[in-house]
């Protein structure tokens, strides 16, 4: 695992990730308005960076990122989500309070009645939530996976030589 | 605004402060500490305001995103605080914040720390969300919250082999403990459409499958509270863990005893009086507790007697002191009677004593086992040794952790001038008016305590100096401090135990008998009874 796949695997994965990250940046943006939000979008987008992780190895990835940046990362969709609870609490008046319905220019405009096209401005706070986790299921998940990848790498201390050289 | 917002902001400041923390663990490692003991102390002022407000005013209901008028169907994230949940915030978020103080020193040479201190602040979220919703699904949420965060701390010491053992074996339980909560809540949530506990407690009518759903959470949440005969987890837990960790931990055995109560005396409360083939159901639940209780003190005590390593001893320690408390309020549900002439369900008097004096006992043995986890921690911090077999002499070297020690002893043991005497006088005396052999086993048991304690305060700290604890030192200014903090307020409360049973003790008291008198709880939600 440590030193990846055939050069095959190499390029299909590399053709598809693109599409898998934009396939789950999909399901993350519209989390309000389709089935599927940030953690099942964030999920996605996860599952591209391990079969890039599989297919190229754990020494590679380890080179491309770090699980600490990955952990700021995760840090910070957790507090941007927790901030726009706080901030309904600062603009409204309760703690998750939806401050941004009925504005006009973020995600605030109210649908009408029985509207069946589906409008993306709306949902208020949703869609940024629905960022904020997303951020973090993708941070989270792929650092998991990359810990135990490159756990597993240097289990053997012969292959992890390999891979260096 | 701030003021409003009390019930939501307990559980956002230290959800905050926990994803903050790993931002801020890279600045450095003292300024992480300080915030994290900032956060600890905001939430704690937090919640000391909070409870000051419900001792005054009386029950708060918060809705999350949303406002209500009482009598409007409330479907979402809801928060309701009586006395008794808002005595319960007060264990769970001092505890942690002496753990958060004693962890500067006791920590400082462990790696992984900005993680260790995001786990503690998701525990203590997890902890006073328990004790503060009015919801059963937000329950089982913070349940879930809780027991996850306090695996992995329970595993913190990865390297020492059996803390993984320990650690798996935690989160095992607590995920079947867990799923058995989930399905009585789907039980109940399949035959009246609600999930608020209001709700719940207002149209409960103990049909089959309410009978179901009472086994499921009783034996689900005692599970977590460590009762024997479902105590094998928290002997492990409990000792392999870090001991500022363990403190954090009895909160959240506290906190599963918590939903007990809040099952037991609210959930059903309407239907305790209700007979099943003659048998009424507080009595069935009353022999039912009783039982359990004292097979957890007996057993508790008589494992203690036979350990030799000193975390372990206090754990099951920490678990007679458990059964001292359901012993009261199991021996408080079979005082419930209802009047033939005016119709008004209530305590006999020796009831309503026993029932102050197991919920005086929670907070006393937070206090008590807390404190003696904290000495383990500082003796194995300074000897790096935890055989009670192998040390000795200590009282030369450690002085005032010896003085501490010996606070802790003669107030787990009941012995006066402590708190742990105040409370457990207050259940000798009520449970023998229920019944003399309850009060007897008791008072042996605690005897037997003490006979424990005795033991180890001779054999760790008496005795000549042993040659290789010669350079032993005393601990860090910051552990002393976590261990004087309860120190001192142990003693306070041993001094004025009155003040703390009319002030705190009382309001916790009237929430649990709420149900059968006058149902406020249920009027803060629909309005009417």
């Amino acid at each position: 695992m440590s030193m990846g796949m055939s050069k095959i695997v190499k390029t299909v994965s590399s053709v598809v990730f693109p599409f898998i990250v934009i396939y789950g940046l999909y399901i993350i943006a519209h989390g309000h308005l389709t089935p599927g939000g940030g953690f099942q979008g964030g999920a996605v987008v996860a599952s591209g960076c391990a079969m890039l992780l599989v297919a190229h190895g754990s020494i590679w990835t380890i080179g491309k990122i770090r699980e600490k940046q990955l952990s700021i990362l995760e840090s910070t969709g957790a507090v941007a989500f927790i901030l726009l609870a706080l901030l309904g609490l600062v603009f409204g008046t309760v703690f998750f309070k939806n401050f941004l319905v009925g504005n006009k220019f973020l995600f605030g405009e109210i649908p009408g009645y029985l509207s069946r096209v589906a409008n993306f401005n709306t949902g208020g706070v949703l869609p940024l939530m629905n960022f904020a986790v997303g951020l973090k299921v993708i941070a989270g998940l792929f650092a998991i996976v990359l810990v135990m990848a490159y756990a597993t790498s240097t289990f053997k201390k012969g292959e992890m030589e390999d891979g260096k050289r | 605004m701030f003021f409003d917002n009390l019930p939501a902001l307990a559980v956002a400041v230290p959800l905050f402060g926990a994803f903050l923390t790993p931002l801020v663990s890279k600045i450095g490692d003292r300024a992480r500490n300080v915030f994290v003991i900032l956060v600890m102390g905001l939430t704690t002022t937090v919640v000391f305001l909070l409870v000051n407000d419900v001792f005054t005013n009386g029950i708060q209901t918060y809705v999350f995103g949303g406002s209500y008028q009482p009598g409007e169907t409330v479907i979402r994230i809801f928060f309701e605080v009586d006395g008794l949940s808002a005595f319960m915030a007060i264990i769970a978020v001092v505890l942690p914040l002496v753990a958060v103080i004693y962890s500067w020193g006791f920590m400082k040479k462990e790696t992984g720390l900005d993680k260790y201190y995001t786990l503690i602040l998701l525990m203590t979220t997890g902890m006073i969300g328990l004790v503060l919703t009015g919801d059963m699904f937000n329950f089982f949420v913070f349940l879930e919250i809780t027991s996850i965060s306090s695996a992995a701390l329970v595993a913190f010491w990865v390297n020492k082999g059996k803390a993984v053992d320990a650690g798996f074996k935690y989160i095992v339980i607590s995920t079947i403990g867990a799923l058995f909560v989930l399905f009585a809540i789907a039980l109940l949530y399949g035959q009246y459409d609600a999930l608020n506990m209001a709700v719940l407690a207002n149209s409960i009518q103990y049909t089959f499958l309410d009978k179901m759903a009472l086994v499921l959470l009783l034996v689900a949440l005692a599970m977590k509270a460590g009762i024997v005969p479902m105590h094998m987890w928290l002997p492990d837990a409990y000792g392999c863990a870090p001991s500022s960790v363990t403190l954090v931990l009895i909160g959240a055995t506290q906190a599963s005893l918590y939903g007990v109560f809040r099952v037991v005396f609210t959930l059903y409360g309407r239907e305790l009086t209700t007979a099943v083939n003659q048998v009424s159901l507080n009595v069935l639940l009353s022999v039912f507790i009783v039982a359990l209780a004292l097979a957890t003190i007996v057993v508790g005590v008589l494992m203690a007697l036979k350990q030799s390593n000193l975390k372990r001893m206090i754990a099951f320690a920490a678990v007679a002191e458990i059964g001292y408390m359901i012993l009261a309020v199991g021996a408080a549900l079979s005082t419930i009677t209802v009047d033939s002439n005016t119709g008004v369900t209530m305590l006999t008097e020796s009831g309503e004593m026993a029932l102050k004096g197991g919920l005086f006992h929670i907070i006393n043995d937070a206090l008590d086992i807390g404190l003696l986890f904290l000495v383990a921690g500082a003796i194995y911090y300074a000897t790096r040794e935890t055989s009670v077999n192998k040390l000795g002499g200590l009282a030369r070297n450690m002085k005032y952790t010896t003085v501490f020690f010996l606070i802790g002893l003669l107030a787990v043991s009941g012995m006066p001038p402590m708190n742990g005497f105040a409370s457990k006088l207050l259940i000798y005396e009520s449970t023998y008016q229920i019944n003399p052999i309850l009060a007897v086993i008791a008072i042996l048991c605690s005897i037997l305590l003490l006979a424990v304690f005795v033991k180890v305060f001779h054999s760790v700290f008496l005795g000549p100096k042993l040659s290789v604890f010669k350079d032993t030192k005393e601990v860090p200014k910051s552990m002393l401090l976590a261990m004087g903090i309860i120190a001192i307020v142990i003693v306070f409360f041993g001094i004025f135990p009155e003040l703390v049973v009319n002030n705190i003790v009382q309001p916790a008291a009237d929430a649990l008998t709420d149900m059968l008198k006058n149902g406020l709880y249920v009027k803060a939600v629909l309005g009417v009874i």
